[in-house]
């Protein structure tokens, strides 16, 4: 194997990263505000949303990420004019904000009541101390687990080929085909560490700034 | 005027009676100090009056600001924005001091007075400075909770309640979370608002520091007031048996 066809790897590797990239931004757009929004839902004391939300993440985080793509892809989204990426992409975010739901619950019951209670007696509203009180301290607490989630997510978007999506897997395995030779899923293996050594570098320096305080 | 009137408060959690039919009332400027056993319902009456917890019968009146009436035997409490209103008119002073962490002491003691009192910020920031110099920590302003003793974070914590300028505070215990070394900072502090003539109703098991710094004290278990008055009377020479007992039982130690 010479340097040409390598070069020519990792270029066809590098443009199907950006499909994975986007997959992966799109995930965490859709993901991370819909997963706050149904946690306070699970938390609510109105008890048909609880038992409405508590199916949906049964469902969501009970079965294959990669049926729900099927799924989602030949029952409807794709007939009604979605791409194979944005089929992904809202698979993908109905998917994860499941699991961010149950990280971001988690964070909020850990903070102890008597913050809540100071803020109440100091006349904070319950939007105010919520977004002033509470969910700074949230961020602090989640960020372990949603590091483990994040680089989770960097390689299940491989699952995206199940559908057509044209990513790093994908590509990576029509050319190990072509070329009859593994070196290019090798290569698409160094493609997904990189990307997790920033995801996991990133959310080093995060950790590291929240840590001024205790 | 009084400040704070309680008229037959009652209170149950579940079939449990915490508060059975007390009433008291607190003037301007009067120290008022409950004592009294482990669940003798004491912190359950300071969290009715602060509206952490809801009372079931009853009424309390801030001034002329009504937290709930008593309607045929239940309380009714007034509506979300009354409420908020009478949050104004008091601070509470928990246990465990319950300070933001992610904020530093002047964050602490500017957030409720710039977002809900609409202070502005200059204002805000030039009251805590003068707070924090009253409870001695001028040095912490940019300190985080962590970095600070438990005597010190109780500190930040009435400058805290203070910075919202009530018309009375609570004390929950103020001093059952420190050691003894950090307990004398916190009670010269409230000595020193007594002096000034803030008007204050301190939960504590410190029976000395009662009788030094009360106007009046409440002596109450198994829900009722057992008996009130001024605190050499109560502390001192109690007429009841029941207080008679519990006191004894604290000189032993």
């Amino acid at each position: 194997m010479n340097i040409d066809v390598l070069l020519n790897i990792c270029k066809q590797l590098c443009e199907a990263s950006l499909e994975t990239l986007s997959l992966f931004g799109a995930t965490l757009l859709i993901g991370l505000p819909l997963g706050l929004i149904l946690a306070l839902g699970r938390m609510s004391k109105f008890a048909p949303l609880q038992y409405i939300i508590r199916a949906y993440l049964l469902v969501m985080r009970g079965t294959p990420l990669m049926l729900q793509l099927i799924f989602f892809w030949f029952v409807g989204l794709g007939a009604m004019g979605f791409s194979r990426m944005q089929t992904a992409m809202i698979a993908f975010g109905l998917n994860y904000a499941a699991y961010f739901c149950e990280i971001y619950r988690g964070g909020i019951e850990s903070i102890p009541v008597g913050q809540r209670e100071a803020a109440s007696v100091l006349g904070f509203t319950k939007t105010q101390t919520f977004f002033k009180i509470i969910l700074p301290q949230v961020i602090k607490k989640v960020l372990p687990p949603m590091g483990n989630e994040f680089m989770t997510l960097v390689k299940d978007t491989s699952l995206a080929k199940i559908i057509g999506v044209i990513e790093i897997t994908r590509v990576a395995e029509r050319l190990q085909t072509q070329l009859v030779s593994i070196i290019p899923i090798v290569i698409a293996g160094v493609f997904y560490l990189i990307m997790n050594a920033v995801v996991s570098k990133c959310f080093n320096v995060a950790e590291k700034k929240l840590s001024y305080y205790r | 005027m009084n400040v704070l009137n309680v008229e037959n408060l009652s209170k149950s959690f579940g079939n449990v009676d915490v508060l059975l039919d007390i009433s008291f009332s607190i003037d301007k400027g009067e120290v008022l100090s409950i004592i009294g056993p482990s669940g003798s319902g004491k912190s359950t009456l300071l969290r009715c009056c602060t509206l952490l917890e809801r009372a079931d019968k009853g009424s309390i009146r801030y001034g002329d600001t009504e937290i709930c009436r008593d309607v045929n035997g239940k309380s009714i409490y007034a509506d979300a924005e009354k409420q908020r209103a009478a949050k104004r008119k008091f601070g509470l002073v928990f246990q465990n001091f319950n300070l933001f962490p992610h904020m530093t002491v002047l964050q602490n003691l500017t957030e409720a007075p710039i977002h809900v009192a609409k202070l502005p910020a200059e204002q805000a920031h030039k009251n805590a400075l003068e707070l924090l110099e009253k409870v001695g920590l001028s040095d912490k302003a940019d300190s985080y909770p962590y970095q600070l003793s438990g005597g010190q974070q109780q500190r930040v914590a009435i400058a805290r309640a203070l910075a919202m300028s009530p018309d009375i505070l609570f004390f929950d215990e103020p001093t059952s979370a420190l050691d003894p070394e950090l307990t004398g900072e916190i009670l010269k502090v409230i000595k020193q608002l007594a002096h000034e003539k803030m008007t204050m109703v301190i939960v504590t098991h410190e029976m000395a520091f009662a009788r030094d710094v009360s106007d009046r004290v409440i002596f109450m278990d198994g829900g009722y007031i057992i008996e009130q008055g001024n605190p050499h009377d109560v502390i001192d020479n109690p007429t009841n048996a029941r207080t008679k007992a519990f006191l004894a039982r604290f000189n032993e130690d």
